[in-house]
C-alpha cells in the first residue's frame, strides 16, 4: 500500500497489488469487454463497408478515372504527353493514330472511345468510328490519309481535347458538372450559355430543399406542440395519423397526390364544381416545381414532427407555468421560454429534411415534369441513359461535399450535442 | 378598499374537481394573513397542491370563490395575479443565464434597464450569489439554483408568494439550511408565503400555521407548536412527528377527562378531546418523549408493567421499543443524559404519563 503511495507520489507508475502497472492491469480487464462491444458492432460494421462505404469510394473515383482513351489508343496517348499543343502534331503522331484506330476496332472498343470523346467534343463520335473502319487499309503518309478521311483531324481543337482525354485522371467531369469546360488553350472557362445546366440545377435543388424543410416546420410545429401537450389518449391517436402515412408506400402517396392535384384531378374538380375557377381555368398543379414541392413535404413532414416532439416532450409545463407566474402573457412566455428551448429539435429536423430532399428522387420524377427536376434526376439520367458515369459521380460527389458543408456548418452554429433525433 | 387587518387571501366553499365524479378538494375555507407564512401539509394527493395551483390560476376552481385583497380572481389570469411562484424542479429557464432569468419578470414589466440591473443586483445578493449572474442554470449545484429560484419569485415585489415542494430534490443537509435562509428572507422582506410540502419536520420549522390536509380537507389549521402538541384528530396525531397509538373504547367521561379501557388490558386516564360517546372506540395519542421510564410512585395516573422489547442507540437519545398494554411497537425516547436509566432488552420496565399529554381522538383507519 504505501509503495504504491510512494510511486504514485514519485511520479511513477502505480502498482496493482500483484507489482503489475495499474494501468496494464486496468487495460487487461476492460480488453474482454471492449472486444465483446466491438464482435456487436462488427456484422453493421462490415455491411455498411461492404454496400455503403466500397460503393460511394469506388463512385467517387470514377468521377476523375478517365481509362478510356488511355487504355485503347495506348500509342497515340503515349506520344501526345509531349506534344506542345501548338501546332498540328507530326506524321509519327498520326501513324500511332491510325495503328490504335485499327486496333480499338479489332478489339470492339473502338464504340467506348468515341462516345467517351464525344462527351467532351460534342459531334465527334463520327469521326471516330468512320475513321476508325478506314484505318486498317491506310497507308503512309498517314497524316494526310487521315485528314483525307475527316478534316476534323487537321484541327488543333480535336488533338487538344485527345491529349487531354489521354491522361488517365481528369478534372473535366468536375469542370461538367459546375457548366464549365476547357478551351481550346486548355483555360478554364464557362459553358456556352446555351448549354449551362446544373449550376442552376444544383440551385433548383437547394431552394426546393430549403423550401420544404420551411413549409415542414411551418406545417410540423404545432403538430409536433400538440403531440407534446396533449393528454395520452388524444396525443397516441394523432401520433398514428402522423405515422401512418409514414407506414405506407413512398410510391402510393407520391401517386394520390397525382390523383389529387392532376388537371382533372380531384382538386381541380372542387375548384370548378364551387366555381372558384371555370372549366378552362384549371389550375397547373402537378409536373411542375409546386408538385414537387407539395408531395416532398407531405412525404417528409414525419421526418420533422418526430424529432421536434422528442424534444419538447422534454420540456416540462413548469416552464412555461414560471414565465406565466413571472408576468409575461401567454405569448411572451411562449416565445421567450418555450420556443428557445426547442431549437434543437428545429435543428435537427429541418437538417434532416434538408439532406434528405436534396438527394431525393423518386418523388421530382413522378410529379416534377419539367421544372420539378432535381439533381438526382439528373444523376439517374446520366446513369441510366447517357451512361456517363463519370458525370455522374461528378454530381454525386458535389452534393455529397455540399451536405458535408452543411453538416459542418449546422455543427459550427447549433452544435451537433445539441441535436435530438429521437 | 382592504382594511389591514383583512386577510391577503380567502378561499371561500372551494371545491375541485378534475374528472366530474371525484373531489380532490371538498369545501375549503381559508384565510391567509398578510405577512404570514402558512404551509399546507399533507400526504401525496391529499389536494394541497391543486390549493397552490387553483391560487396561482394554474387550475381553476370548479366552484366557490377565491380573493386576493378582496378581489375575487378565479377569472383573473395567472400573469396578471402578480404572484410570485418557486416550482418543485425550481423551473429556471435553461437557456437564459441567471441574470436573464432574473430580468425576466422586470422585463416583462416593461422596467427600465438600469432599474433592472439593480434590482436583479440586489435580489442575487440577497441569496448571497451576487457572482454568478453571467452563469447558466446548468452550472449551478441544486441549492444555488433554489436559491435562484426564490430570487427570481421575489425580485418582482410580488406580495404572496408560493411555494410547491421546493426543497424536494435536495439532500438532508441543504434542505435544512434553506429552510432556515427561507424562514429569514420571508422574516426581513414580510412577504406573505404559501407554501407547499409532505415534510412535517419543514413545515413546523418554517411556518407560523400549518394547514393539514387530507382526502381533500383541511384536518387542523394551527401553529406548529399546537399541531404537535395539541392534535385534534387520529390523523394530525399520526402525521405530525411521532406518536404512539393505543386503541381502545370509552369507558365513561368527566370534566373533559374519560377513561379508556385498552381491550382488556388495563384502563387509561385521557384527555378528552375528540372520543366518542362512551362504548365507542377511540385512539388515544402519546408522543414518545413525554413518557417517563420507571417513574416514582404516585407522580402519573397511569403507570404500566411492561417489557424492553428493542434498544437503538440514536446518540442523543435512546428510541425504545416497550410492549405495553398488548402494543408491541409502543416507543419511548430516553433522553441520553448522565443518569439516565440503564436498560436491557427482554428485562421489564415501568412506563408512566400525564393525563394532560394522552389525548383520545378518533380513530383513523389509514386510506
Amino acid at each position: 500500500m504505501s509503495e504504491q503511495v510512494m510511486a504514485a507520489a514519485g511520479g511513477g507508475a502505480v502498482l496493482a497489488a500483484d507489482g503489475t502497472p495499474l494501468k496494464e492491469r486496468l487495460q487487461k480487464t476492460l480488453r474482454r469487454r471492449k472486444l465483446v462491444a466491438a464482435g456487436l458492432v462488427l456484422p453493421l460494421g462490415a455491411f455498411v463497408f461492404i454496400t455503403f462505404m466500397f460503393p460511394i469510394v469506388l463512385m467517387l473515383f470514377r468521377s476523375i478515372d478517365n481509362p478510356v482513351i488511355n487504355e485503347n489508343m495506348p500509342l497515340t496517348a503515349a506520344i501526345l504527353e509531349h506534344w506542345d499543343g501548338q501546332d498540328i502534331p507530326g506524321e509519327e503522331v498520326f501513324a500511332a493514330l491510325a495503328a490504335d484506330l485499327a486496333q480499338a476496332r479489332e478489339t470492339k472498343e473502338i464504340g467506348r472511345v468515341a462516345t467517351r470523346m464525344n462527351f467532351e467534343y460534342s459531334g465527334v463520335r463520327s469521326v471516330f468510328t468512320s475513321t476508325a473502319r478506314k484505318a486498317k487499309n491506310m497507308k503512309a503518309p498517314f497524316k494526310d490519309a487521315l485528314i483525307k478521311a475527316d478534316e476534323k483531324w487537321g484541327e488543333r481543337e480535336m488533338w487538344v481535347t485527345l491529349q487531354r482525354m489521354s491522361k488517365p485522371y481528369t478534372s473535366s467531369q468536375y469542370l461538367a458538372a459546375l457548366d464549365m469546360r476547357y478551351d481550346i488553350d486548355n483555360n478554364i472557362v464557362m459553358q456556352d450559355e446555351d448549354r449551362q445546366i446544373y449550376v442552376m440545377i444544383f440551385g433548383r435543388t437547394l431552394w426546393i430543399s430549403f423550401l420544404v424543410s420551411a413549409l415542414c416546420l411551418l406545417l410540423g410545429y404545432p403538430v409536433a406542440y400538440l403531440l407534446a401537450t396533449l393528454p395520452l389518449k388524444y396525443s397516441n391517436l394523432l401520433m398514428i395519423m402522423v405515422l401512418l402515412p409514414f407506414w405506407t408506400s413512398l410510391l402510393v402517396r407520391t401517386t394520390s397526390w397525382i390523383v389529387l392535384l392532376q388537371t382533372n384531378g380531384v382538386l381541380n374538380d372542387i375548384f370548378v364544381w364551387l366555381h372558384l375557377i371555370d372549366d378552362e381555368g384549371r389550375i397547373q398543379m402537378i409536373y411542375n416545381q409546386m408538385g414537387t414541392v407539395i408531395a416532398m413535404t407531405h412525404i417528409l413532414l414525419p421526418f420533422m414532427v418526430l424529432p421536434l416532439y422528442s424534444v419538447m416532450k422534454t420540456i416540462p409545463p413548469s416552464y412555461m407555468r414560471a414565465a406565466l407566474s413571472l408576468g409575461a402573457n401567454p405569448v411572451t412566455a411562449y416565445v421567450r421560454v418555450y420556443a428557445p428551448q426547442t431549437v434543437p429539435g428545429i435543428g435537427a429536423g429541418s437538417l434532416l429534411v434538408f439532406i434528405l430532399s436534396i438527394g431525393y428522387y423518386i418523388t421530382p420524377a413522378l410529379v416534377g415534369g419539367r421544372t420539378g427536376q432535381m439533381i438526382s434526376n439528373f444523376i439517374a439520367f446520366h446513369m441510366q441513359k447517357s451512361l456517363n458515369w463519370g458525370l455522374a459521380a461528378a454530381l454525386g460527389g458535389i452534393l455529397l461535399v455540399g451536405v458535408l458543408i452543411l453538416y459542418w456548418a449546422y455543427s459550427k452554429i447549433v452544435g451537433v450535442d445539441n441535436m435530438k433525433l429521437g | 378598499m382592504s382594511d389591514p387587518s383583512d386577510p391577503l387571501v380567502r378561499f371561500i366553499e372551494v371545491q375541485k374537481s378534475y374528472d366530474g365524479e371525484i373531489l380532490v378538494v371538498k369545501n375549503l375555507n381559508l384565510d391567509i394573513a398578510k405577512g404570514e407564512f402558512l404551509t399546507m401539509l399533507g400526504p401525496s394527493g391529499s389536494g394541497k397542491t391543486t390549493c397552490l395551483m387553483m391560487l396561482a390560476g394554474f387550475e381553476p376552481a370548479t366552484h366557490g370563490e377565491i380573493t386576493l385583497e378582496g378581489n375575487p380572481i378565479n377569472n383573473v389570469a395567472p400573469h396578471k395575479r402578480g404572484i410570485g411562484m418557486v416550482f418543485q424542479n425550481y423551473a429556471l429557464f435553461p437557456h437564459m443565464t441567471v441574470f436573464e432569468n432574473l430580468a425576466f419578470p422586470l422585463e416583462v414589466r416593461k422596467m427600465g434597464k438600469s432599474d433592472i440591473e439593480t434590482k436583479v443586483k440586489q435580489a442575487l445578493d440577497m441569496v448571497q450569489l451576487g457572482d454568478f449572474g453571467h452563469r447558466r442554470p446548468m452550472q449551478l449545484s441544486g441549492g444555488q439554483q433554489q436559491r435562484v429560484a426564490v430570487a427570481r419569485a421575489l425580485v418582482f415585489d410580488p406580495q404572496l408568494v408560493l411555494m410547491d415542494e421546493p426543497l424536494g430534490a435536495l439532500d438532508k443537509q441543504l434542505r435544512e439550511q434553506m429552510q432556515y435562509e427561507i424562514k429569514h428572507i420571508h422574516e426581513s422582506l414580510g412577504v406573505t408565503v404559501v407554501y407547499v410540502t409532505h415534510d412535517q419536520s419543514e413545515a413546523l420549522t418554517m411556518s407560523n400555521r400549518v394547514a393539514v390536509f387530507n382526502d381533500g380537507v383541511i384536518q387542523q389549521l394551527a401553529p406548529p407548536d399546537v399541531l404537535y402538541e395539541k392534535p385534534d384528530n387520529a390523523f394530525c396525531a399520526q402525521f405530525i412527528g411521532e406518536n404512539n397509538k393505543l386503541m381502545g373504547t370509552v369507558k365513561e367521561k368527566s370534566g373533559g377527562n374519560c377513561v379508556v379501557d385498552i381491550s382488556g388490558s388495563g384502563v387509561v386516564h385521557a384527555l378528552d378531546v375528540n372520543a366518542g360517546d362512551v362504548g365507542a372506540g377511540t385512539s388515544l395519542s402519546l408522543r414518545p418523549e413525554r413518557v417517563e421510564i420507571d417513574p416514582p410512585e404516585g407522580k402519573f395516573p397511569n403507570v404500566f408493567e411492561g417489557k424492553v422489547e428493542e434498544l437503538i442507540y440514536l446518540g442523543d437519545h435512546i428510541r425504545t421499543r416497550v410492549n405495553v398494554c398488548g402494543h408491541d411497537d409502543f416507543i419511548v425516547k430516553v433522553p441520553n443524559i448522565s443518569d439516565h436509566a440503564s436498560l436491557i432488552e427482554g428485562n421489564p420496565v415501568k412506563v408512566g404519563w400525564t393525563i394532560d399529554d394522552c389525548r383520545a381522538l378518533d380513530v383513523y383507519e389509514g386510506p
